[in-house]
């Protein structure tokens, strides 16, 4: 009896057949929607700086940019400036990114340059990932109860010893810029480190291979090899790092005395951009909610620059290499 | 033929360079950079090492039943604890991750399979990765700016300015994770006359299943112990949430609020409410990293 191959095909009761109609709506609908979700990302941040910036204008109309240079933020006189809070976010994410830059390629250099065996290298990349997980609000704690107590000591001889310096020029009262930059730099440590080890890994094998066939020592073949043929991708490793510097809030409130005062010393208090945002915003009446909104649109302005700068340079990285390899 | 003899020997050679020397200045040099290398390792290490001996010694010794069920405790009041806000926090982390999550998944499968080369791709991509580095605490303002002037600080404001800050760490970890999907299955399954959403819903999304949750848990972790977007949006509450539009208690803001206060009692509570927040992150990093290493 011939059985024909196809009949299930063509019986009602099979799942198989052409999409129908109704699968084709379904698909374009389903099109339309993730269409949607991804420019929703685009029409976020345009509602951000919307938003903020609606909000500011009246500040921006009443202070236009004598905010910017101005050093007094009055709530009673309303005079609002915030030069003191731009140089201390400058100061202090610049500091951080001194120290924390520093640890950060030392130790991408450790974890990528065999210089321990890969499943401790694991070990030790996890723990860069930790000190990322743990909030901001705890190093604040560690920082008030930890850090202070210990750079107290070592500020004081500094401050006696060398205080014609005019880093050293202040007593470290307490709460400072020291504390503070130095918990930032831990905070920047692992994203300076994590896009390092990228941009190492981007290198192919055979360059570092090349140098030792050449003679060099491992350092020689770090410092005038690896190094060099990393350096745009190090490079955007630090701005971004930089970047996070400039927005970190909660830490910054707790640490560096929310001061308005310009001051080279590393041990005097200072103020930033965000922990002015976080310290006076809650209490803060209609006016002043308008100058910090000003505010707000300034810090906004000066992170999506360095930010961009910094992806910029790293897409610029990616495409060098994944253009040549 | 040459003339070179191919048979004879070569003239014996100079004890020249094969041999080590470790005193000469290149080697030293490598020799000292080597152990600076171990030195900024291992310091770089310590923080975390601190950080965590802190957390047990001092927030270890107060945590027990009573701090993580009662209420916090008034200025000079003894005992006390932060039971409404660990469930605060959880309250606005959810409320964060059902709105970031769908929204997230859906833009990543524009990203990752849709149209991943048009403008719109390229673009939300770019902006995603500039929102990456967005300050937390401008996220805050945001939704103070949208929300809490309209309708007053609510433990629903909170979680949508926790959402703007995991929605970027949603789509790239969930488009990245998609891509890693091989090629011969999705050609595969539309071989067989599947429609896109077909492929994408019945293909790539089980198969890119772990590195999607891992992305969600990496910024459910983030969103957990995040405090700047909380401070003017849920602001602060010394009692239980009774709804979702009242101002509502996270441990970060009462670690926050308390580590400032002259009261031993505070003090003690907030480096016991850090142990927690840290416990909870540590928890969704670790699921995070579990999940990921089943990744195909």
């Amino acid at each position: 009896m011939a059985v024909n191959p196809f009949q299930h095909a063509d019986s009602a009761s099979s799942i198989s057949g052409p999409p129908s109609g109704s699968d084709y709506l379904a698909d374009s609908i389903f099109r339309v929607i993730a269409l949607s979700c991804a420019s929703l990302i685009v029409v976020l941040i345009l509602y951000i700086l919307w938003e903020i910036g609606g909000l500011a204008l009246p500040a921006m109309a009443q202070h236009g940019l004598g905010f910017v240079s101005g050093t007094t933020w009055n709530v009673g006189s309303q005079e609002f400036g915030v030069l003191p809070e731009i140089w201390g976010t400058l100061y202090s994410s610049f500091l951080a990114l001194i120290l924390g830059g520093t640890f950060g390629v030392g130790i991408a250099i450790f974890l990528t340059q065999d210089f321990i065996h890969a499943r401790l290298a694991a070990v030790f990349r996890t723990i860069v990932e930790l000190l990322a997980a743990i909030p901001s609000v705890v190093y604040g704690l560690w920082g008030i109860y930890v850090v202070i107590p210990m750079l107290r000591p070592v500020a004081e001889w500094l401050h006696s010893e060398l205080g014609f310096i005019p880093i050293f020029g202040t007593e470290l009262s307490g709460p400072g810029m020291a504390p503070a930059a130095l918990v930032l730099a831990i905070m920047i440590l692992p994203t300076v480190a994590a896009i390092t080890v990228d941009a190492f890994r981007r290198i192919p094998y055979k360059v570092k291979e090349a140098a030792y066939g050449m003679g060099t020592t491992r350092w020689e073949a770090i410092l005038k090899v690896m190094l060099p043929t990393a350096s745009s991708g190090i490079l955007a490793a630090l701005v971004l790092g930089f970047g996070r510097a400039l927005g970190e809030t909660m830490a910054l409130a707790m640490l560096i005395g929310n001061s308005n005062q310009i001051n080279l010393s590393l041990f005097a208090p200072a103020n930033t951009l965000a922990s002015l945002l976080a310290s006076s915003f809650p209490e803060a009446g209609q006016i002043e909610v308008q100058a910090l909104m000003y505010a707000a649109v300034v810090l906004l302005v000066i992170t999506l620059i360095v930010n961009i700068l910094g992806l910029g340079i790293q897409q610029y990285t990616v495409r060098k290499f994944e253009g040549k390899a | 033929m040459s003339d070179i003899d191919l048979t004879s020997r070569p003239p014996a050679m100079q004890p020249l360079s094969l041999e080590r020397r470790p005193f000469e200045l290149r080697a030293l040099t490598s020799g000292l950079l080597t152990g600076l290398t171990w030195g900024i390792a291992i310091l770089g290490s310590i923080p975390l090492f601190s950080v965590i001996i802190m957390l047990v010694a001092e927030g270890g010794s107060r945590l027990d039943i009573e701090a993580l069920t009662a209420l916090p405790p008034a200025g000079f009041e003894m005992g006390g604890g932060f039971g409404n806000a660990i469930i605060g926090t959880l309250v606005m982390v959810a409320i964060a991750a059902a709105i970031s999550v769908p929204l997230g998944l859906l833009a990543a499968i524009y990203l990752a399979i849709l149209d991943p080369y048009s403008v719109v791709a390229g673009t939300s991509r770019f902006v995603a990765k500039t929102l990456t580095g967005f300050p937390s605490i401008l996220a805050g303002v945001f939704t103070y700016a949208v929300l809490v002037i309209n309708f007053g600080y609510s433990a629903v404001a909170g979680g949508v300015a926790l959402a703007v800050l995991m929605l970027p760490t949603v789509v790239l970890a969930a488009e990245e994770s998609m891509k890693q999907v091989p090629q011969k299955m999705t050609d595969a399954a539309f071989g067989m006359g599947c429609t896109r959403s077909q492929v994408i819903w019945k293909v790539v999304l089980p198969t890119g299943l772990p590195g999607i949750l891992t992305g969600i848990m990496l910024a459910v972790a983030g969103a957990a112990g995040e405090s700047a977007p909380l401070l003017f949006t849920a602001l602060f509450s010394n009692y239980f949430m009774s709804e979702l539009m009242e101002p509502t208690a996270s441990l970060s803001i009462l670690i926050y609020n308390f580590s400032a206060m002259p009261f031993d009692n505070q003090i003690e509570l907030a480096w016991a409410a850090s142990l927690v927040l840290v416990l909870m992150v540590l928890v969704f990093n670790i699921l995070a990293r579990l999940i990921g290493q089943s990744k195909v």
